[in-house]
């Protein structure tokens, strides 16, 4: 039952992943996320003051643009845009500075499939570059069904139109802690199991998406590692420079 | 601390409406614990459904579905059109959500409601990977005209649950559909109209005996909240402006999952929940179709 990628990727692999920060000089934070051909950049403004539409004065509100790579932004962007919001307002600690408002743009550089997930995680990186505070990150796959049951992971733009269904699942990142109980189970699971965002497309056996989100949460650790290790090399030199 | 410590204190001698307001969270964990609801429902259990159908006499299908006081209102408009050159033996399905100010105090006149594209995008989705529709059945003359389905769904009133109340409307909606009959009139398609279908003999109608799409695997679907390790079922927008953690699943009447959509919240989903959202799913899947066929069969007693 071997599905044969076109890149010659064996079906757990992940594209080569790429991610750098502070790449914007105006903006509060920033960071450029690529996934193979998929290239994502998010910059982050604020928090802010304003007297914006969605203020809450006891919590901090999360704006998300999306600027698609070409035309004007239609449905599939405004979906997007409000899922990117609420994983993002589900990571960030919103009652440190209420009453104000954080943008967080993406731009797409290119599409290349897993557009979502790479949005996701690039944000996460900006967020992190800007200073935000956050309860933790989160990491984002996607993973495709195909007839057979057979689950591929981090699929090309043409991999995710031929395979029956497909999964966008976002899990957080492992938290690191001196406390014991830092990394404690959660009805009999370890935190970084547990699902902030699932989106998919397409029709699927109940037992497909198991499968998909088991696969998903052993590929999410290999993200969190490089996502963590992306972030914490920038910070000796911001402290040598500090310093 | 001092806010829990306070509200505790003060439940005993507050009124419940002022307690109701001021922690309304603490309020509902009071229920919940309790294992009921503050509108006397228990924790799984879904509100009461309803389904009309032919509401709009000027539409081809129609129905108005309620769940509790959610209201949904879908039609259907069938138009002809020429098919794409990519696929010249298909019809095509347009979906629009319409949230208009009457709906919730939430959407203000002007401006559109933050969560009308979003449910329109999560319709056509579910019901275009659902496959309950076959587009090729949408098609006249292969290549030449093919039929163009226009549903609007309007919200007229939204108490929770809008994704779920928008997909009952449309799949009776759909299954209210009667195709017009067309003729063809030197090569051109022509729409003929209800009352000279007996006296005009020498246009053929083209579709005569297809006047009723067959539906596929029907997809239904529930809404749940996530909250501590307590899942509500069908929440009201109440319970949603509260609890925010919500996750929307989608079911076949085959039992295929169509859809598990959790944007964000604060709650993560582990696979025990993931599995108990699904088998609260399975059990209203079974309901919603037994509400769809008895609104079926009461249109044919008519």
């Amino acid at each position: 039952m071997e599905v044969d990628r076109a890149d010659g990727r064996n079906p757990n692999q992940l594209r080569p992943l790429a991610c750098s920060c502070s790449i914007l000089h105006r903006a509060h934070g920033s960071a450029s996320w690529s996934q193979g051909d998929t290239k994502v950049l998010a910059a982050v403004y604020g928090p802010k003051a304003g007297t914006k539409k969605n203020e809450n004065p006891e919590k901090a509100s999360i704006e998300v643009i999306w600027k698609p790579r070409t035309g004007q932004i239609g449905k599939p962007e405004k979906e997007y845009e409000i899922i990117l919001k609420r994983t993002l307002q589900s990571i960030c600690i919103l009652t440190i500075n209420p009453n104000t408002t954080t943008s967080v743009i993406i731009q797409v550089v290119h599409d290349d499939g897993a557009l979502l997930p790479c949005a996701i995680n690039a944000a996460c990186a900006a967020l992190v570059d800007a200073g935000i505070p956050m309860k933790h990150l989160a990491v984002a796959i996607c993973c495709c069904s195909a007839e057979s049951g057979y689950c591929i992971l981090d699929p090309t733009k043409l991999e995710e139109q031929k395979m029956k269904a497909f999964a966008y699942l976002v899990f957080p990142n492992s938290i690191l802690s001196v406390l014991p109980e830092g990394s404690s189970l959660v009805q009999g699971e370890p935190m970084e199991h547990g699902i902030i965002t699932s989106v998919t497309h397409g029709a699927m056996s109940v037992d497909d998406y198991f499968h998909c989100l088991e696969r998903g949460r052993a590929a999410s650790a290999k993200l969190s590692d490089f996502l963590r290790r992306s972030l914490q090399s920038k910070l000796p030199g911001d402290l040598s420079k500090a310093g | 601390m001092g806010l829990p410590n306070a509200s505790e204190d003060l439940s005993s001698e507050m009124e419940v409406d002022a307690f109701r307001r001021l922690f309304p969270l603490r309020y509902f964990e009071r229920h919940l614990a309790e294992s009921i609801r503050p509108d006397a429902r228990s924790l799984s259990r879904a509100r009461n459904t309803t389904i009309s159908m032919g509401a709009v006499a000027s539409a081809d299908g129609s129905a108005l579905a309620k769940i509790g006081s959610t209201t949904m209102l879908a039609a259907i408009k069938m138009e002809v059109m020429t098919p794409s050159l990519e696929s010249p033996d298909e019809g095509c399905v347009s979906i629009d959500f319409h949230m208009p100010p009457i709906c919730s105090p939430l959407v203000r006149p002007g401006r559109p409601a933050e969560a009308a594209p979003v449910v329109a995008k999560q319709l056509s989705d579910t019901i275009s990977s659902s496959g309950m529709i076959n587009l090729k059945e949408l098609s006249l003359v292969g290549g030449k005209a093919a039929w163009m389905v226009y549903l609007d769904i309007y919200c007229l009133d939204a108490d929770g649950a809008l994704f779920d109340a928008a997909l009952l409307s449309a799949v009776a909606a759909f299954s209210n559909l009667q195709i017009p009959t067309v003729s063809l009139d030197d090569g051109k398609i022509v729409m003929l109209p209800e009352e000279q279908k007996e006296e005009n003999s020498e246009k053929e109608p083209v579709n005569k005996e297809k006047r009723k799409l067959t539906l596929g695997g029907i997809p239904f679907s529930l809404t749940c909240i996530l909250h501590k390790n307590y899942i509500l079922a069908d929440p009201t927008s109440e319970e949603e402006s509260i609890m925010e953690t919500l996750v929307t699943v989608v079911l076949d009447s085959s039992n295929q999952l169509v859809s598990l959509y959790k944007p964000g919240g604060a709650v993560l989903a582990y696979t025990s929940a993931v599995q108990d959202c699904i088998a609260l799913t399975r059990q209203r899947v079974k309901e919603l179709h037994q509400i769809l066929e008895e609104a079926i069969s009461g249109m044919e007693i008519d």
